[in-house]
């Protein structure tokens, strides 16, 4: 088949269209970590000194932690001394709108495809830019505050409302809950607060575009949301990343908080930079997210689309704790090349009548190695229980793996717990079918994953949805062979 | 419009046509017949393009253009459409999604614009009709749960939409009931023209009462052995496929 030989020498030529780099003067710790540099972090940032001391408690408890290897991934021991902990653009005064923002920013929005100017205008969606660890611009705010709607940096909600984050951070992932959680809360930079007062809908998408930049910076960033009785927030978080030669850890953190009633729908694009098509550079992705369903009809949905990378590890997880709380799993992970991904998520069910239904669609090729691995835990006291899960595989040519790791564990018999999976593969057949309509291969297998991802792409807001397909299309280049 | 000549082709190895000579002109109805085994599904998927069919010798001239150099999209954007003889299911790929990709391809590779969403709904209502084709069928992932008829009447509307040159029907009668077989055959006469040309792959005479061919030609053992008007196919039913095989016999 020459034709799709072709196809796959000019496409695997192709470099990584977001890779380049913004100059923007940083302002940088050395490499290295110690409580003095997490000191000096908390001191830059001007925190209260409660949220210094959480820091070194969590430096202190994760110096006792060994990094985990039960996931089903290789890569290169980290040496977390050799790794830059704080990296800020400098800024010269607060900014009040976007055109006070520095031109090569706004310029590095627009290559990206996603300039901000567009976004408020198009979509009436609130942009936080998180820009190497410190936000930069920040929209809408005023419209939100009238609603009572706190949605700005982490840096400023604690300035402006340290009470209400000492009341909710760490409160879902504590520091001391794995080791990749512990460094984050330890030397994190910067993030998102979102605080939906009670019963207030909130009516736009908050959004967040993550961009590492800073060569060997390892970001950490922590994201809180909580949502009070009867509150409901959708929250959206993309990200792209240039071209490095170097491995750039990012492990984040991700709290959510639902209170009675209330429901947040978290929503991400995944894009880091995978590394090159024989593994090399690319962005190790160990992150911790986990959402508590703390009242009653509470729900959270996680949905992702991840498609970069070199390696992830990532399971956002639903505590369902009030009675007949909702839990929401959607996923579409994609694997090319070299790339590595172990991701799945945990329903943990304990209120009674709990619901969770957990999509996962993995599509491996090239010799990349992709993992789902999942947990339901059915509590004692969850009464009448119900869990749904579809895990399913696809596979692009011969070099690549699947792998399905389902862990149950039912501790009450009135619980029902179903699990499906298949493993398919994409059949000469059909891309013959496809051709003999005039549809080239590259495009029929685009039409074949899309139409297998239709169930997670349905679960995203409109924009989003159009954004994620044009990813996996990209993503998708040069692995047909 | 079609010229093909000392066409042979193998499949894993083994030669299946053996000196194919067929000359097809816009207008014409040909009607290739023959026992199983003898080449006929073979032929279709070898002017389509199908990647596990080798050309060992012989050439196929379509609109003065070498046809087996193209890949098998560029054929289909030049006009040459398969009705499958098992059409493919693509779970999750909607049908209508589909129907307009293929469209849009075609009319991307002529130069014309893309036709709009609407536009093309308000054409495929009309294109619908021609095989009594519910709408429901639109809505849902192409041919997947679709019964036999269904899948067979979704070709004949790509078919429909796509307005081929040349269009090959594979065996498109095999599975279908005597109402379906109707439709199906009231679908393609409605779109025969003088400008383009339609080569029937059939075992049974019967789908020839509906379609009427202007030539018939039977197939055996990889070689076009008798050819003929729409008699030869009436002659074939009253004697059975023994009565050629037999024929070519003598004649060696």
């Amino acid at each position: 088949m020459s034709n799709s030989e072709l196809t796959v020498e000019k496409l695997a030529n192709e470099q990584y269209k977001y890779g380049f780099v913004t100059e923007i003067e940083t302002d940088k710790l050395p490499k290295g970590l110690n409580e003095d540099v997490i000191r000096l972090i908390s001191a830059k940032k001007n925190e209260p000194e409660w949220m210094t001391e959480w820091r070194l408690k969590a430096y202190r408890h994760w110096l006792t932690m060994k990094e985990p290897h039960w996931s089903n991934v290789k890569y290169n021991p980290i040496d977390y001394q050799d790794i830059i902990y704080y990296s800020a653009p400098k800024k010269k005064q607060k900014l009040n709108s976007l055109d006070e923002a520095d031109p090569e920013l706004v310029k590095a929005f627009e290559k990206l495809g996603i300039p901000i100017e567009e976004q408020k205008r198009l979509a009436g969606v609130a942009v936080d830019a998180v820009f190497d660890s410190v936000s930069v611009a920040t929209t809408f705010k005023e419209k939100l505050s009238e609603l009572g709607i706190v949605f700005c940096s982490m840096s400023e909600a604690l300035q402006k409302y340290p009470e209400l984050v000492r009341k909710y951070l760490g409160s879902v992932v504590p520091y001391t809950d794995n080791f990749f959680a512990s460094l984050n809360s330890a030397v994190f930079s910067d993030g998102s607060f979102a605080f939906v007062p009670k019963g207030v809908r909130c009516p736009m998408e908050l959004s967040t575009y993550f961009r590492i930049n800073a060569s060997e910076t390892g970001q950490f960033e922590r994201t809180l949301i909580v949502a009070e009785e009867g509150a409901y927030v959708s929250y959206l978080e993309g990200c792209t990343a240039p071209i490095r030669d170097t491995n750039q850890l990012h492990a984040a953190v991700v709290e959510l908080v639902a209170l009675d009633n209330a429901e947040i729908k978290y929503s991400t694009v995944q894009n880091w930079y995978p590394g090159d098509k024989d593994g090399k550079g690319g962005i190790y992705n160990f992150v911790t997210k986990r959402g508590a369903c703390r009242g009653i009809n509470s729900k959270i949905s996680w949905t992702q689309v991840e498609t970069g990378s070199a390696i992830t590890w990532k399971y956002p997880s639903c505590i369902l704790q009030g009675d007949n709380s909702v839990g929401e799993f959607y996923s579409v992970a994609m694997t090319n090349n070299m790339q590595q991904a172990d991701t799945g998520t945990k329903m943990i069910h304990i209120g009674k009548n709990t619901r969770s239904t957990i999509i996962s669609k993995g599509i491996s090729a090239g010799r990349s190695n992709n993992s789902y691995r999942g947990q339901v835990r059915i509590t004692k006291k969850a009464e009448n229980a119900r869990n749904y899960s579809q895990c399913d595989s696809l596979l692009i040519g011969d070099k690549c793996g699947a792998h399905t790791f389902p862990y149950l564990e039912t501790n009450n018999p009135t619980a029902q717990v179903e699990h499906e999976a298949t493993t398919s593969k994409i059949g000469t057949d059909q891309i013959f079918y496809l051709n003999q309509r005039g549809i080239s291969t590259e495009d029929a297998v685009r039409l074949i994953v899309n139409g297998y991802c239709k169930e997670v792409f349905k679960q995203l807001p409109m924009e989003f949805a159009v954004e994620a397909t044009r990813l996996l299309s990209m993503s998708l280049e040069g692995s047909v062979g | 419009m079609l010229e093909i000549r000392n066409l042979h082709a193998s499949v894993e190895e083994k030669e299946i046509l053996k000196g194919i000579d067929l000359k097809v002109n816009a207008g014409e109805v040909h009607a290739i017949m023959g026992p199983n085994g003898s080449g006929k599904s073979t032929l279709a998927n070898v002017l389509a393009g199908r990647p596990e069919y080798k050309v060992t010798a012989g050439e196929a001239i379509f609109e003065s253009k070498d046809l087996l150099s193209m890949l098998p999209e560029v054929r289909a954007r030049e006009g040459v459409f398969l009705a499958f003889q098992y059409p493919v299911e693509l779970p999750g790929v909607n049908n209508t999604t589909f129907l307009r990709t293929a469209l849009n391809e075609a009319r991307k590779y002529r130069n014309q614009p893309e036709i709009s969403a609407g536009a093309f709904l308000a054409m495929l209502k009309k294109k619908m009709q021609i095989v009594e084709m519910p709408d429901t069928l639109l809505s849902r992932a192409v041919n997947e749960g679709f019964s036999g008829g269904e899948k067979k009447r979704n070709e004949i509307l790509q078919m429909a939409v796509l307005e081929p040159r040349l269009a090959i029907l594979d065996e498109t009668d095999s599975g279908l009931d005597i109402d379906a077989l109707r439709i199906v055959a009231n679908g393609v006469n409605k779109l025969r023209s003088k400008d383009n040309a339609v080569i029937v792959v059939t075992h049974y005479q019967r789908l020839l009462n509906y379609i009427v061919p202007d030539f018939v030609h039977v197939l055996y053992n990889g070689r076009i052995v008798k050819s003929g008007d729409k008699d030869l196919a009436l002659e074939l039913e009253d004697k059975g496929y023994d009565w050629v095989k037999d024929e070519t016999v003598t004649a060696k």
